[in-house]
């Protein structure tokens, strides 16, 4: 009885709580489901893929599959920065129209994981003129802190084929 | 349990039969065509054959005929899978020593409960 | 307990595209002169299996349709029905007809049944026509019968079998059982067993059924209901069945009297006694047994399926994997793979013994390891490719009935003769050359055959031959598409070419160069574009789609003998030849099919290939240029080159030469998607891993090709990153 009791517990808990993924990059604190993540790698060099938008860093190899890596700080239009040795890769998979896709995107430093519940999270102000709203879900209030929540799967969108030139 | 011989060229007609059956809790062997159940038959012994009619290299009736020759299956069921168009074909089959028929197409539950009828 | 028959339907669609195509050649082999009547039973199994399973599997249309082609090839199988060259024909166009409507479901489509009404329309036109007398429906209409029958409720069934009963496995005490399952509340059985009919205990053979039996049924119950219970066992007894409180006629007035003394008693014993012949063999004391109890858990049982379904009617969802392919493979396929994978696991477990504790004196040992472990994998390799090969008879399948067609709606005969059928290639491939193999039989049979009357006026046998032969060849699939016919007309060729600009008029070619100008976009040999090949769809398509498939193709012809179109392919699409190359600090793999010639480059070359679109000349060829860092934008982290190396390529018809930094090796390399995680790349096919673990990217020749088509009209619009 106490283990269904438990299991629904659970349920509803899942229902109404996500937990989240965040990420620092340039002083901002982001956020990703965690549900999205399927690893977080090391940066390596990645093979250059001609005519790519400048936000796609290359391709690299993730156990034989072909992985795209994202410069984040790129496609938000922020500051480059040298990568380091703590420079980091999530790896994101969200399911797409022909199956689950994954990608790699490049940020600061991971940070920490929280458990958010449904109804705290605000919408984003649509005031910002970049393009960046997109990719918004939500901004929430953790320890005082603002953290932005992204769409993982707009971020993973590439729009249209840009290597066609 | 008991032990079932199905028969019939059409993988996916024996595979929903197979299936169906062994749901059921019965044993299932599969057999594509005459020859290979008559081999089988001969191995082992099962007391209830399920045979469609038309097969290539033997078919369901000729199956039939030469299972009732042999000792161990002079009383077993047989059971043809037949068609409705194909009503001499009952005949043939009650000829050959079958012991009855289910009509195609049939759904699993009728299997079953037509199975239930020869099978205690 | 439900059963989810879309799980089957994936083999339902593949076994019933598979019975089509054995139809559909066998009809191809039927003449109605010879009959065969093997090919007929053939014919009839595929139409009978396929009707069967789309019934079973709820494909109402289809199993319809196919009952009428069915109920005409059994009269023609039967003898009541001489076969016509009409019911050959309709018979093909149910095959069409069928796949399509198939083809639809299996899409989860509503198939087009309008076809399919037409052909029934004219089945049944030719069925209604002097039909030999077909065994008429007996089992016509009990319904009436128990519509009347509203009035005293039961029935009493005189059931005397036939003694030889229990040879065909039907047993009495089975079917009473079953009787009893019927029953609804309220309602109930008595049995009364008459012996009478024993012999002397000596004349008794325990095989044969001496007993009958007179069973009495009170309640609703329908006597339909009841004969089904004795369907199968009606021609071996004698059966009579009589409205509850209806006279009884005389013969068995005797039986009645005797069961009514006992009937009293009788529901309360519950003698359980399943097995037939002990009941047989007991001979004195049964008079009645009642089976009203015993059997009462499998009564159960059987209830309640129905109902269990009633109430959680399962949806048809569709099934997940519905449009996922499947191949069908050998078991000794599989055999040899998994004795690969014994050796490997061997090798495997000799190189982790020797890791544990190694030193330099076992060298020779792990070198030796290695190159077992090498061995291992390239069979491997080899094993897993295999599976994915099949005959290419798949693909020539088609052919004799579209030459069959296609040779009666031109009014030519044609004879098809194909061989290497059993030649293997990969599944993926077959697939992608079926199309452009179509295009060249058609070409070959629309212009490559010569009409009857000018191949009888040039001497040669009225009927044309066409020749479809596969081989392998190194590691290749080479396939020929040949004809008897007139040949490449050159001066022809040459005229259009220089009409349609494609060739200077005053540029001489050679005849090889004349023949391969059919390639070329937008040129169509036929006088008036006909309905069959001409259809804007030339061979510069073919062309294209088969160095898709990083083939290629080349037309061999003689003037008055024929043409052999010859493609090659590579056996399989999952694997290429590949050539390595540098340029800049990345590394690219060109095809190796592709690939014409390497030429070394000098700096002073190099530096004046710039501007919209240069070319070099190459013997007696101009050649476009270019630069691959260019075209792909690569940054030049350090611009000073001393020398690099020219590839000549081939693309889709065009030479080109392709700037790179330096020629690394040759190997295989395994081609991965590039599309799966990212998106196309012009100019890049795919993908694979280099032994290091890191990813080149694969050139794709022929869209390099267009790359320079499009910089071409637009010069200038290009422009270093």
């Amino acid at each position: 009885m106490t283990a269904v009791a438990d299991s629904i517990s659970m349920e509803r808990a899942a229902q109404d709580e996500q937990q989240y993924l965040t990420f620092i990059m340039a002083g901002e604190e982001y956020g990703v489901d965690i549900l999205a993540v399927q690893e977080i790698r090391g940066w390596e060099q990645s093979t250059v893929i001609p005519n790519a938008p400048d936000y796609i860093k290359g391709v690299i190899n993730l156990r034989g599959t072909i992985v795209p890596i994202m410069d984040l700080r790129a496609r938000f239009g922020l500051d480059r920065v040298e990568y380091s040795p703590v420079t980091v890769v999530i790896i994101l998979k969200v399911d797409g129209q022909h199956g689950e896709r994954v990608m790699g995107i490049v940020v600061d430093a991971v940070s920490d994981v929280y458990t958010i519940a449904e109804g705290t999270t605000r919408r984003a102000p649509e005031l910002s003129e970049d393009n960046n709203s997109v990719f918004i879900k939500g901004l929430v209030n953790v320890n005082d802190k603002m953290v932005i929540l992204l769409d993982v799967a707009s971020l993973l969108s590439i729009p249209g084929r840009l290597s066609d030139n | 349990m008991p032990s079932i011989l199905a028969v019939d060229d059409s993988a996916s007609m024996r595979q929903m039969v197979s299936f169906t059956l062994k749901g059921a809790g019965y044993q299932v062997k599969e057999a594509s065509d005459g020859v290979e159940a008559l081999a089988e038959a001969k191995r082992a012994r099962y007391d209830l054959v399920l045979s469609d009619v038309n097969m290539p290299n033997m078919n369901g009736i000729e199956l039939c005929k030469n299972l009732r020759q042999l000792g161990d299956y002079k009383f077993v069921p047989v059971l043809m899978l037949t068609t409705e168009s194909a009503g001499d074909m009952k005949m043939q089959g009650k000829q050959a020593g079958a012991t009855g028929w289910i009509v195609k197409p049939f759904n699993p539950e009728q299997l079953l409960s037509t199975i239930k009828r020869v099978l205690g | 307990m439900s059963i989810d028959l879309s799980q089957f339907h994936q083999v339902f669609f593949e076994e019933s595209f598979e019975g089509l195509d054995v139809m559909e050649s066998e009809l191809l082999a039927l003449s109605p002169e010879s009959v065969d009547a093997e090919t007929v039973n053939t014919i009839f199994r595929a139409a009978h299996s396929i009707k069967g399973g789309a019934g079973t599997f709820g494909f109402m249309q289809v199993s319809e349709f196919t009952h009428q082609l069915e109920t005409l090839l059994d009269e023609i199988r039967a003898g009541q029905r001489t076969l016509e060259k009409s019911h050959v024909d309709l018979f093909l166009q149910s095959v069409d007809c069928l796949r399509a409507m198939l083809t639809s479901l299996k899409d989860h489509e509503a198939p087009d049944m309008s076809r399919a009404e037409e052909l029934k329309k004219q089945f049944i036109a030719i069925l209604k026509g002097e039909v030999a007398s077909s065994p008429a429906n007996e089992a016509d209409a009990p319904a009436p019968e128990t519509a009347a029958d509203a009035g005293p409720e039961g029935w009493v069934v005189r059931f005397i079998p036939s003694t030889d009963l229990l040879q065909t496995g039907n047993e009495p005490f089975r079917m009473f059982r079953e009787l009893q399952s019927l029953l609804e509340d309220g309602s109930q059985l008595q049995i009364e067993v008459d012996s009478s009919r024993l012999p002397e205990f000596e004349n008794l053979q325990p095989e044969q059924c001496y007993l009958s039996w007179t069973l009495t049924v009170t309640g609703a119950i329908n006597k339909a209901d009841i004969e089904t219970v004795f369907e199968w066992v009606v021609d071996e007894c004698d059966i009579t069945y009589r409205r509850l409180g209806e006279a009884a006629s005389a013969d068995n007035a005797s039986t009645d009297n005797a069961g009514a003394n006992n009937a009293s008693d009788s529901s309360s014993e519950s003698e359980s006694s399943s097995d037939a012949a002990n009941i047989a063999t007991d001979t004195n004391n049964v008079t009645v047994a009642s089976v009203a109890e015993a059997p009462a858990p499998v009564q159960a049982q059987i209830t309640s399926i129905p109902v269990a379904d009633a109430t959680q009617a399962p949806a048809p969802k569709p099934a997940k994997s519905a449009d996922q392919s499947s191949i069908r493979v050998s078991i000794d396929k599989v055999d040899s793979l998994i004795n690969m994978v014994g050796e490997l696991v061997i090798t495997q477990s000799m190189l982790g013994q020797l890791g544990q504790d190694f030193d330099m004196s076992r060298l020779a040992r792990l070198q030796e390891g290695l190159s077992q472990l090498e061995q291992n994998t390239r069979e491997l390799q080899e094993s897993v490719m295999k599976i994915r090969m099949m005959p290419i008879s798949f693909a020539f399948s088609r052919f004799p009935r579209l030459v069959r067609d296609l040779g009666a709606q031109l009014g030519k005969k044609v004879n098809l003769v194909m061989q290497g059928e059993n030649t293997e290639l990969d599944k993926t491939v077959m697939e992608k050359i079926g199309d452009p193999l179509v295009h060249l039989v058609r070409n070959s049979l629309d212009h490559g055959l010569e009409t009857t009357e000018k191949r009888i006026a040039s001497g040669k046998n009225e009927t044309g031959t066409i020749t479809l032969n596969a081989f392998h060849q190194g590691g290749n699939i080479v396939i020929e598409v040949r004809d008897d016919g007139a040949g490449l007309n050159e001066e022809k060729i040459l005229q259009k070419a220089r009409d349609r600009g494609l060739v200077a008029q005053h540029q001489e070619l050679s005849s090889e160069e004349i023949h391969q100008l059919i390639f070329l976009p937008g040129f169509s040999t036929a006088d008036v574009v006909s309905d069959i090949s001409g259809r804007g769809v030339g061979m510069d398509v073919v062309r294209r789609n088969i160095s898709e498939l990083n083939g290629t193709i080349e037309v061999k012809s003689n003037r008055g003998t024929g043409s052999t179109f010859v493609i090659r392919l590579p056996l399989t699409l999952a694997i290429l030849d590949g050539q390595l190359v540098r340029v800049r600090d990345q590394t690219y793999i060109f095809p190796l099919v592709s690939i014409v010639e390497s030429i070394q480059l000098q700096k002073q070359t190099l530096n004046n290939i710039t501007g919209s679109q240069p070319v070099m000349k190459l013997r007696e060829e101009y050649i476009p240029i270019v630069r691959l860092d260019q075209i792909f934008h690569l940054r030049h982290r350090n611009e000073s080159v001393d020398d690099a190396m020219l590839v000549v390529v081939e693309g889709d018809n065009e030479k080109i030469g392709i700037v790179v930094d330096d020629l690394l090796g040759q190997q295989q390399v395994v081609i991965k998607s590039l599309e799966a995680n990212y998106q196309k790349v012009s100019g890049v096919s795919g993908a694979t891993i280099l032994g290091d673990g890191t990813v080149a990217l694969i050139i794709d020749i022929s869209g390099i090709g267009k790359k320079i088509e499009h910089r071409g009209a637009q010069p200038g619009k290009e422009q270093a990153a």
